[in-house]
């Protein structure tokens, strides 16, 4: 059986030279991993996997095509490879195509303590121990949790090689372990709520406290337990972390190469202007030690780096592959991302907006009237206006203090104003994901209702 | 290739020598253990894209993947390995994984015999896939997107389009012995235009496809179809002003906004959620949940359909279920697991990304049956409120019933027309409650132009839906305007 390695990806790359290739390059990913989960205390899944795949963008001159296969053996990959090269021979010639500059290719890597090297593949048996435990501490928290979607544990390894015909060649290792729960919560009139919480971590060790995730997973079921629909409304809107981190996903897919040169976002021709309060500042860093989104290298072998996104409110730069910096006119920034066999797009590594001094409850207690979000539904925001509107649920706030909770409404307004509304920022900051932000509260945004 | 479309089953014996002998002998391996059923399932997948920006093809890709799923169920555990390395070897180690959430205790299986592949119906039996067509003739029909939608008004700005064709050979054999193979052919046409004024920027996106033949673009011109309708989309969002907050009464288009039965009626009745009695509709099954209007089917065997399957991912053939009749709930979408476990049938709806996931209950194509209003007089009747023709996606929250939907494209009604362009809003119901609130019902029942993804636990399966326009006299409309 052959293997994914840096021999095959040279060979490759000479197969796309010696069938008229101008420049080609190659990514290898091989990947194993273990799912276990439980449900109301019983083994309800195991599921294993084993999986490797080779791509290759090949050029001839500046038009380009882009394959995938699981087909490594070497005669049927040398057709492949030869056919990709026709493919590319059929596809318009782009000005702005090409590899990256050579002269940005970094020649040595970071150490970035990416993969867990005491920790492999964790077994099944401990791996639904640990999805039990943390189930029966949901269910054991309170008599009203009734039932259950179940617990889970994954464990992951991946390798990934990348080289390309002006040189590059790069490889690293990496793990992730996570552990989710999401029980159901059940009022005496039948009314079901789910609750969910998990963490993640590139290391086994620095997961958070099974029983933990649990309680708190049951805490956030419970407390939507009798919620109500209310009135339309225009008050000020609490984010909690893991909510506002989708604003900053959102801002980032505005702030990314395609979008831009496409036309398709409401970032375009902001750079160096004030979009958001000047409280806010949000960092970019894809060297950060064992963080879930650093990497030695991005999706075309550029280093990756630390910067500002926004500083002080002030879009500072926008997310660039080559291809989308050559069509701004501007330069890469390391944050190409790469799925073997698509030609690279744009993503954040870790993105996080800087903390404030507020705690959680320091900025609820601002708020005389308005919602506290906790949950949000749907895919109501148009990148290309900035219009937001999506369902949500969460906890109203009176007179500084959380009351009822409250479901079956809509928050709505544009993010080019909610980002400039941003009043308070918490201190709040958990890294359990690759986009992450401290608790946000906005001016005030619109909440329809009954 | 031509032999792979007549027969998928031999596919996987010429390709990697799975003969009936090796079959057996890994299910056999898989049953070692007290398991109440198991299976394996084979894919091949080939697929190419191409697509178009700034006026250029300048994107082409294409891939093959290939792999083994082995799934061992007892009672209600499920254990699941796979490999994309589809060799005897690999695939005991993976019958051994599958196994393992099996009691060891033993007992004596009998051996599995695999028998011939069932025969079935054939819901897209195509003369060749576009994958045939030569990519020029493909690349051509972009450009020629590209220019129409550029000359549709100056206000257009950019035009983007693409063309994804797959094709899928299947077979799944399991401890009944039993042999099910398919080939699925399935291709999509997406154009977006973005088009710009002295006000703003606005997007519009319309598509189709199926299970169909690349003739099936150029026929009727539906090509310059899915063109003017994404154009004028962009063009028409130019004007919109704000959406209105609040509850009124919705007038949905018919077509793609099915998208509401999909997410506030489909989920909800998928077979796993009601075995473990998580989902808003749990035990409600004879019980009223929508107007006496309302008829709901989903039917996985309308010929050609992006949602249509000969059989689903479990082998089980496809079929047309009755999930609410006269607006009273009828029946749930199952797969084999969650069919035995309710002591039912399967449904033919057990479906599953690809080789590496595990097959679970999800929708074909989801629609309402017509009623007898004409549209005209469904618009009429409304003094205030909101028409939405276009949507974009949809959510749902399978445990309080609670489900979104945004708006693409939706009109104001005043005195009984559709005037205004309205920004695109959210719009958010009770799943449980919402049909109880639909008043009349048209005759132009449309299915969707073939779009449709569905998302369920990570794994993305193509789906239809479709709707008459119905009167629903009270829904949320999360706009800014109060």
């Amino acid at each position: 059986m052959a293997q994914v390695d840096a021999a095959l990806a040279e060979w490759a790359l000479g197969v796309a030279r010696r069938h008229g290739a101008t420049a080609a390059e190659v990514l290898c990913v091989s990947a194993e991993s273990l799912a276990a989960g439980v449900r109301l205390g019983e083994v309800e899944k195991l599921k294993s996997s084993r999986e490797r795949r080779l791509g290759i963008r090949v050029f001839v001159g500046q038009s380009s095509a882009n394959a995938s296969t699981a087909e490594l053996e070497r005669d049927g990959l040398e057709d492949f490879v030869a056919h990709t090269v026709g493919l590319a021979r059929l596809t318009a010639a782009d000005p702005s195509a090409g590899l990256p500059d050579a002269a940005l290719h970094p020649s040595s890597f970071p150490n970035l303590d990416l993969a867990d090297n005491d920790r492999g593949i964790v077994d099944a048996d401990t791996a639904l121990a640990i999805a039990r435990k943390a189930e029966h501490a949901a269910i054991s928290a309170d008599p009203r949790i009734k039932n259950s979607e179940g617990a889970e544990f994954d464990s992951g390894r991946y390798y990934i090689m990348f080289a390309n015909s002006q040189g590059f060649a790069g490889e690293y290792e990496g793990t992730s372990f996570s552990l989710s729960v999401a029980p159901i919560a059940q009022s005496d009139d039948g009314a079901m709520q789910n609750g969910h919480w998990y963490t993640a971590n590139r290391h086994f060790a620095k997961l958070d406290d099974a029983e933990e995730v649990g309680a708190i997973a049951a805490k956030r079921a419970l407390r939507r337990l009798g919620s109500r629909k209310i009135k339309t409304t225009r008050v000020p809107i609490v984010f909690d972390p893991d909510m506002a981190a989708g604003l900053l996903r959102s801002l980032a897919g505005a702030a990314s190469g395609p979008s831009l040169y496409k036309g398709a976002s409401f970032l375009l021709g902001k750079l160096g202007e004030q979009i958001a309060s000047p409280i806010v500042t949000i960092y970019d860093d894809g060297t950060m030690v064992g963080a879930m989104g650093s990497k030695p290298f991005d999706g075309e072998g550029l280093a990756t780096n630390r910067k500002s996104l926004v500083e002080r409110g002030v879009l500072k730069t926008y997310l660039l592959d080559s291809y989308s910096a050559r069509k701004l006119k501007l330069q890469p920034t390391g944050n190409a991302a790469r799925s073997v066999g698509d030609s690279p797009t744009v993503s954040p590594t870790n993105l996080y907006l800087e903390p404030g001094s507020h705690s959680p409850q320091e900025i609820i207690a601002t708020v005389k009237q308005g919602l506290y979000v906790t949950e949000l539904i749907g895919f109501g925001v148009n990148g290309v206006t900035g219009d937001y509107s999506r369902g949500a649920g969460g906890l109203w706030i009176e007179n500084g203090e959380l009351t009822y909770p409250v479901q079956e409404v809509t928050i709505a307004g544009n993010l080019k104003e909610m980002f400039k509304s941003i009043e308070m920022i918490g201190n709040d900051l958990r890294w359990r994901s690759t986009v992450v932000s401290p608790t946000l509260k906005i001016a005030e945004m619109m909440i329809a209702g009954a | 290739m031509a032999n792979d479309l007549v027969r998928p089953e031999q596919f996987f014996l010429n390709r990697f020598g799975m003969n009936d002998s090796a079959l057996e002998r890994i299910l056999g391996s898989a049953l070692e253990r007290k398991a109440d059923y198991a299976d394996l399932y084979f894919e091949y997948r080939s697929a190419e894209g191409l697509g178009l920006e700034e006026s250029m093809v300048n994107h082409t890709n294409k891939s093959v993947s290939h792999g083994v799923g082995i799934r061992v169920c007892a009672e209600d555990r499920t254990g699941y390995a796979y490999s994309d390395e589809v060799t005897f070897d690999r695939m005991r180690i993976a019958a051994e994984a599958a196994r393992a959430i099996a009691d060891s205790r033993t007992e004596a299986h009998a051996a599995v015999q695999v028998g011939g592949p069932m025969p079935q119906r054939q819901l897209y039996e195509l003369e060749s896939t576009p994958l045939e067509v030569p990519i020029e003739e493909r690349a051509k029909l972009l450009r020629e997107i590209d220019e129409l939608a550029r000359a549709y008004d100056p206000r257009v700005r950019n035009v983007m389009a693409s063309f994804a064709a797959e094709r899928k050979i299947v077979m799944i054999v399991n401890s009944e012995g039993r042999v099910a193979a398919d080939m699925q052919p399935l291709c999509r046409l997406n154009v977006t235009v973005i088009a710009e004024d002295d006000k703003g920027r606005q997007v519009g996106s319309y598509g189709g496809g199926g299970r169909v033949e690349w003739r099936y673009f150029l026929e009727n011109d539906r090509w310059k179809e899915y063109t003017r309708n994404a154009a004028r989309q962009a063009i028409v969002n130019l004007d919109a002003v704000d959406a209105p907050a609040g509850e009124m009464v919705v007038v949905l288009g018919n077509g793609w906004p099915g998208i509401l039965l999909h997410e506030a009626i489909g989920h909800g009745l998928e077979g796993d959620f009601n075995r473990k009695g998580v989902s808003a509709f749990s035990g409600r099954i004879g019980q009223s949940v929508a107007s006496p209007l309302c008829t709901v089917i989903d039917d996985g065997t309308i010929p050609n359909r992006r949602g249509s399957l000969n059989v689903d991912d479990e082998g089980t053939p496809t079929s047309r279920t009755v999930l609410i009749e006269k607006g009273i709930l009828r029946g749930y979408l199952q797969d084999r697991l969650n069919a035995r476990l309710m002591k039912t049938a399967p449904t033919g709806n057990g479906r599953r990304e690809s080789f590496a996931h595990v097959p679970m209950p999800r929708m074909t194509n989801t629609f309402m049956l017509p009623g007898e209003s004409t549209p005209e007089d469904v618009i009429k009747s409304v003094k205030h409120g909101l028409y939405a023709v276009s949507f974009g996606g949809g959510q749902v929250d399978i445990t309080n019933g609670k489900f979104v939907f945004s708006a693409s494209e939706a009109y104001l009604i005043e005195d009984g027309k559709a005037t205004r362009p309205v920004k695109g809003a959210t719009l958010i119901g009770n799943g449980p409650d919402v049909l109880t609130r639909v008043s009349m019902v048209a005759n132009d029942l449309a299915l969707d132009s073939g779009i449709g993804t569905c998302g369920k636990d990570g794994q993305s399966v193509p789906v239809g839906v479709g709707l008459p326009t119905i009167r629903i006299d009270g829904i949320t409309v999360g706009g800014t305007r109060a």
